[in-house]
C-alpha cells in the first residue's frame, strides 16, 4: 500500500467524534468493540442515559473497584451506576430497543452500503459470527451510527455500493464515522461531511467504492 | 402450589432426562445458574437442546459440551467471528456436531416470553432482510415489513435468582434478571438456583421479579465466580 498522507484517526479519536453526536439528555446503546469507548467521551453535563441490552438504564463507566458479575454491560464488562439507574429483564430492555425508545445506537461495522444496508456480524470467509442485540437496534434505534474502520487490514473499501456480507439491518444506517471521514446516509446516497485531519475528499473517495457526494468544502473534523 | 425445595443441585434435576430442551438464565457472568449446569455436567444427560442468550462467552454452559452432551443450541451469541479463540461448542459446530440456531437476542427474550404467555407468534421487523428471515413469513402492516416469530417453550429451565421465600418467590440482583425472568414463564418445570431463602413475607412484594407460580423448585448454592475477559 502506498503511503498515506497523514496518519488515520486512532479507534479513541472516533469514539471522541461519535461521541459529539450524541443529544444531551439523550437514550444511547453503545455495541461491544470500538462503540464502547464512545461513553468515556461524552461530557458529564450532557447526561446521556446509557441503556444496555442486558437490562440497564443509566450505567457509568467501567468499574475500576471492587467486582461485581451481576453489574456488567452487554459486553460483560464490569460497569458503575449513575443516580436514576434501573434495572429490567430481557424482554422488556428490548421493547425498549425495538419500541423506539433508544434514541440512538452506535454499533461496529463490517461493511455499510450506499443505501444504509449495516452488514456487522459474520466474515464470510472466517465462517460463524454472532448476532447478538445488533438486528434489534439496528431497526429499532430511532437514529444509527455506525463507528468502524474505512478500510479492512489489507485496503478493501467497507463502504460499498452493495454489501457482500450477511447483513444485519436493511437501508437502517443514518450516518457513518470512521478513521478517515464522517459520512452522512440519505436518501440520495452518502454524502462526505468532514475528512480526517490532513486528508482531502479525493483520497477519501478513492478508498470508497460507492459515490461521495461533496458539497461545498468539506472541512476537517473538529474533534 | 408452592415450590419444593431441594438440598443439592443434583437432586433438583431430578427427572430432567435425555433429550430435553432447557432453557438457561443468565447474562454472560450475570446471574448465570453455574451450580445447576455443573449439576446437569454430572448427571450426564445427553442430547439437550439449550436455549440461552449465550453459549461460550464468560458464562460455564460450554462444560456440557466437554462430553457431547449439548446437541443443538438456541442463541444470540454463540460462534465468535474469528476461530482464533473458541469455545468447546464453537469447534463442535464447526466441526459439525452441534446444529445451532442463530437468533437476534431481541427476538430470543420475545419468543420465550410469547411462549410463557400463550402467545402464537408475533410481528417484528428484526432480521427483514437478512439470514434470519430464511424460511419465515413476512407479513406487511402499515407499510412496514415484519417477520413472523413463534414462540419458544421448553421441558426445563434452570434459572439464578437472588432470593427465595418459602412460597417460591424469586428476587434478583442488579443486572440478574435478563434471561432468568422470562425464561421463569416458559418452560413445563422451572428449577431456580439461589443464594439465600427467606421466610415468606420476609421479601417486599414489590420487590418480587418472578411470582411464586412460576417456580416449581428451588436450591440453596454458593454462587460461582464466573468472570469473562471479554474475547
Amino acid at each position: 500500500m502506498a503511503a498515506e498522507p497523514r496518519p488515520r484517526l486512532t479507534r479513541e479519536l472516533v469514539a471522541m467524534r461519535v461521541a459529539r453526536e450524541l443529544a444531551p439528555g439523550s437514550t444511547v446503546n453503545l455495541g461491544v468493540g470500538l462503540p464502547t469507548l464512545v461513553g468515556a467521551f461524552a461530557p458529564p453535563e450532557a447526561n446521556i442515559l446509557l441503556q444496555s441490552e442486558n437490562g440497564i438504564l443509566g450505567y457509568g463507566g467501567f468499574s475500576e473497584g471492587d467486582y461485581d458479575q451481576d453489574l456488567i454491560n452487554a459486553g460483560g464488562q464490569p460497569v458503575t451506576l449513575n443516580p436514576g439507574a434501573s434495572f429490567f429483564d430481557s424482554a422488556a430492555s428490548f421493547a425498549m430497543i425495538r419500541g423506539g425508545h433508544i434514541d440512538t445506537a452506535v454499533l461496529g461495522g463490517l461493511q455499510v452500503s450506499e443505501r444504509g444496508d449495516l452488514a456487522n456480524w459474520s466474515v464470510p470467509e472466517r465462517g460463524g459470527g454472532s448476532i447478538g442485540g445488533a438486528m434489534d437496534l439496528a431497526v429499532g434505534a430511532r437514529r444509527l451510527i455506525v463507528a468502524m474502520e474505512h478500510t479492512t487490514k489489507d485496503g478493501r473499501p467497507r463502504i460499498l455500493q452493495a454489501c457482500t456480507y450477511p447483513l444485519t439491518g436493511r437501508g437502517c444506517v443514518d450516518l457513518i464515522v470512521t478513521d478517515l471521514a464522517v459520512i452522512e446516509v440519505g436518501a440520495k446516497g452518502l454524502a462526505l461531511r468532514e475528512v480526517a485531519p490532513g486528508w482531502t475528499p479525493g483520497e477519501v473517495a478513492a478508498l470508497t467504492d460507492a459515490p461521495l457526494t461533496v458539497t461545498g468544502a468539506v472541512p476537517e473534523m473538529a474533534l | 402450589m408452592t415450590a419444593t425445595f431441594y438440598d443439592t443441585p443434583d437432586e433438583a434435576l431430578e427427572g430432567v432426562g435425555d433429550g430435553a430442551s432447557v432453557m438457561v438464565g443468565g447474562f454472560v457472568s450475570a446471574s448465570s445458574p453455574t451450580n445447576l449446569i455443573w449439576a446437569l455436567k454430572r448427571r450426564g444427560t445427553r442430547n439437550l437442546t439449550a436455549i440461552a442468550t449465550n453459549i461460550g462467552f464468560g458464562d460455564r454452559l460450554d462444560d456440557l459440551c466437554e462430553d457431547g452432551q449439548i446437541a443443538k443450541a438456541i442463541a444470540s451469541f454463540a460462534v465468535r467471528a474469528s476461530s482464533a479463540r473458541a469455545s468447546r461448542f464453537e469447534e463442535q459446530y464447526r466441526a459439525g456436531e452441534v446444529e445451532l440456531e442463530l437468533v437476534p437476542q431481541g427476538t430470543l427474550a420475545e419468543r420465550i416470553r410469547a411462549g410463557g404467555a400463550g402467545i402464537g407468534g408475533f410481528l417484528t421487523r428484526t432480521g427483514v432482510g437478512t439470514q434470519v428471515a430464511e424460511g419465515k413469513e413476512v407479513l406487511s402492516w402499515q407499510g412496514e415489513e415484519y417477520l413472523l416469530e413463534r414462540p419458544l417453550h421448553a421441558d426445563v429451565a434452570i434459572l439464578k435468582a437472588h432470593r427465595a421465600d418459602r412460597l417460591g418467590n424469586l428476587s434478583y440482583r442488579m443486572a440478574g434478571r435478563n434471561f432468568n425472568a422470562v425464561m421463569a414463564t416458559a418452560a413445563d418445570l422451572v428449577i431456580a438456583e439461589v443464594e439465600e431463602i427467606v421466610e415468606t413475607g420476609a421479601l417486599p412484594p414489590d420487590a418480587i421479579h418472578t411470582p411464586a407460580v412460576y417456580v416449581d423448585r428451588i436450591v440453596r448454592c454458593d454462587p460461582v465466580e464466573v468472570r469473562w475477559d471479554g474475547r
